[in-house]
């Protein structure tokens, strides 16, 4: 199992592996303990947890299926593409990682809000998208995608050109050389990008209170009614928080096993 | 142009150098494209399969003209039919031997059962019936190699494009390989490109052989051709020989070459002005003294490398020109010969070719 050769070094390396170990481990052991098992099947059958699990699954799925959908082509073109301007749409694409996500839903308001500079034209048109589901969908979709396009621009550049060029003197065209060799052979690295991004989106919490409100049923998401729960009733905080952590186990224990299902060969 | 054979001329920058390259290659034959590494070789197979775009290009193949820049005509790889053997292959590692086989059929349009049977047949003829389920990364080197071929084959091509065909096989497969390859380039009879940096490969695959270098063809012909008559350093030291231009004196007789430092004494009566001359290593007889006899060459220099072959020593002299002269190892130990010893050379005069 230990890689290490010696048995002081690696007990040296525990002991100072050992603060951070816990530190990570009490809070989430605590989240546990807090809620006992029959509690939780009670709070959760609340109409409140039920409707923001609801939503949570339904907007994260359809944020996740829009990141893959718009990024997919973005990632390649980062990856493959020799054109000017790369490095500053690179520093765009990395941008919604590092600024405050609350600093996203400000300018998220900026520009899709009612005054915004496109909600604006579109709110004469009768189309109002701040503080409704779709508002929340969006939120996701601009904290969450740029985790998606990284993990996957790195997986289209691993791909070996000349397999590509291969596939191309072979008698595929552009579109069918993407689906038949490229893809496939970046599947590992998609998939945990689409992971990454999902688990993104199920903890979005600070573009979608300022852009989408918190709205029972309509924006109000898990993040968010652990928020409003917290106000009034620790023990319900407590038990929707669990439901996010279960939710987070089960996209990692998602993610090994589909990257275990790579390197063997189909066909 | 002979119906079905490959004509290829384009202009193309390409950073660091400039290509300006054309060839012919006819039905049934292999042209082996051979120079130092970076001379512009694999670019050339790019430009003809497509996958590359050059200044100035004119590729044709038989009647189809594939790319022709002056008429705005630019085929992609897929609207083009090559097999290009890749070097190291570029097999899909996610695929199995047949689905790399049957990969140009199916992209083609061919159903999957009709591709697989087709990828069948190519993998028994080249005698890879048995691996066809397993995956490519489990294979040796030579089956590799004859994957890559019954891949490329397998897409009905109207050329064949092989880039470094062996340089990622060991010593003894190579042999093996080449020799398996050229009965089987022979059999399926396609205009052939091959490109390799090993003078070996050239001259046991080529019908023809076009001498690439810093991007232009410096010279084309057959084996025997080259071996004949080289005319650029590069063909020299694949054939072996020593090759100097030279101003040829007129008259008949005994005549001086200028060659540079170097003045020979040759005979040459039917010949004057611009010329090379020609001779080969174990012609050049070293000496300690300067010769008592009178042959027509006489030059002194200094050992500048010494490398000893299984059987001689070959012995590189900077005469004002460097001479690569050979001799047994018995001679080379009683003169003593390494770099930085002065040697004298002598050479006869009929030892020496000149052709224009």
């Amino acid at each position: 199992m230990s890689g290490l050769a010696r048995a002081e070094s690696s007990r040296g390396l525990w002991a100072a592996s050992s603060i951070l170990i816990v530190f990570l481990a009490v809070p989430l052991a605590s989240l546990v303990v807090a809620v006992p098992p029959g509690e939780l099947a009670a709070q959760l059958a609340s109409p409140m947890a039920l409707r923001a699990l609801a939503l949570t699954l339904r907007t994260t799925i359809i944020a996740t299926a829009l990141c893959v959908l718009l990024g997919t082509p973005l990632a390649y073109l980062l990856a493959r593409g020799r054109f000017r301007g790369r490095d500053i749409l690179d520093t765009l694409v990395d941008l919604p990682i590092t600024i405050p996500p609350v600093v996203g839903g400000v300018a998220l308001l900026l520009a899709f809000g009612r005054r915004g500079l496109l909600g604006r034209h579109l709110d004469v048109l009768g189309i109002q998208i701040g503080f409704t589901t779709v508002a929340v969908v969006m939120a996701q979709v601009f904290i969450a995608s740029p985790f998606f396009v990284k993990s996957a621009r790195a997986g289209f550049e691993a791909v070996d050109r000349r397999l590509e060029d291969a596939a191309r003197t072979l008698g595929a065209s552009p579109a069918h050389v993407f689906v038949t060799v490229t893809v496939p052979l970046a599947r590992p690295a998609l998939l945990s990008g689409v992971v990454l991004a999902w688990a993104r989106a199920l903890s979005e919490f600070g573009a979608t209170i300022m852009f989408a409100g918190n709205f029972p049923g309509r924006t109000q998401t898990l993040t968010l009614a652990v928020m409003t729960a917290l106000e009034s009733d620790l023990e319900a905080a407590a038990a929707i928080s669990m439901l996010s952590l279960i939710l987070a186990i089960g996209a990692l224990l998602g993610a090994k096993r589909l990257g275990a299902g790579r390197g063997a060969p189909v066909a | 142009m002979p119906e079905g054979g490959l004509a290829f001329d384009a202009t193309a920058d390409l950073g660091d150098f400039h290509l300006e390259a054309a060839f012919e290659v006819a039905p049934r034959e292999t042209l082996v494209l051979v120079g130092p590494s970076a001379a512009g070789k694999s670019t050339c197979l790019a430009l003809i399969a497509g996958l590359r775009r050059a200044a100035r290009a004119r590729v044709t193949c038989g009647a189809d003209v594939w790319c022709d820049t002056a008429a705005g005509i630019d085929r992609t790889p897929e609207g083009r039919r090559v097999g290009f053997m890749f070097q190291e292959y570029a097999l899909f590692p996610h695929l199995r031997v047949l689905g790399n086989v049957a990969y140009g059929p199916r992209a083609r349009g061919r159903t999957r059962a009709e591709s697989e049977a087709a990828a069948q047949r190519w993998l028994d003829r080249l005698g890879l019936g048995e691996v066809a389920a397993r995956p490519v990364t489990e294979l040796s080197g030579g089956q590799r190699q004859r994957v890559a071929l019954a891949r490329a084959l397998a897409s009905d091509p109207q050329v064949l494009l092989l880039d470094e065909p062996f340089a990622s096989l060991d010593v003894h497969t190579r042999a093996n390989v080449r020799i398996e390859l050229r009965s089987f380039l022979d059999e399926v009879g396609l205009p052939t490109v091959l490109v390799t940096h090993d003078p070996i490969d050239a001259l046991t695959l080529g019908d023809r052989i076009a001498v690439l270098d810093h991007g232009r063809v410096v010279q084309t012909g057959t084996r025997d051709d080259l071996l004949e008559h080289p005319r650029t350093e590069v063909v020299a030291e694949l054939a072996g020989v020593n090759v100097y231009r030279a101003e040829l004196a007129a008259g008949r007789g005994l005549k001086e070459a200028r060659a540079g430092a170097l003045v020979f004494h040759v005979l040459a009566d039917d010949r004057r002005g611009p010329s090379f001359l020609a001779f080969a290593p174990s012609e050049v007889v070293v000496s300690a003294e300067r010769s008592p006899g009178s042959p027509q060459n006489v030059f002194g220099g200094t050992v500048r490398e010494v490398l000893p072959l299984p059987d001689r020593l070959r012995v590189t002299v900077d005469a004002g020109a460097l001479v690569v002269a050979e001799l047994t190892r018995e001679a080379g130990a009683s003169l003593e010969v390494k770099p930085g010893r002065r040697v004298w050379l002598s050479i006869k005069a009929t030892a020496i070719r000149v052709y224009g």
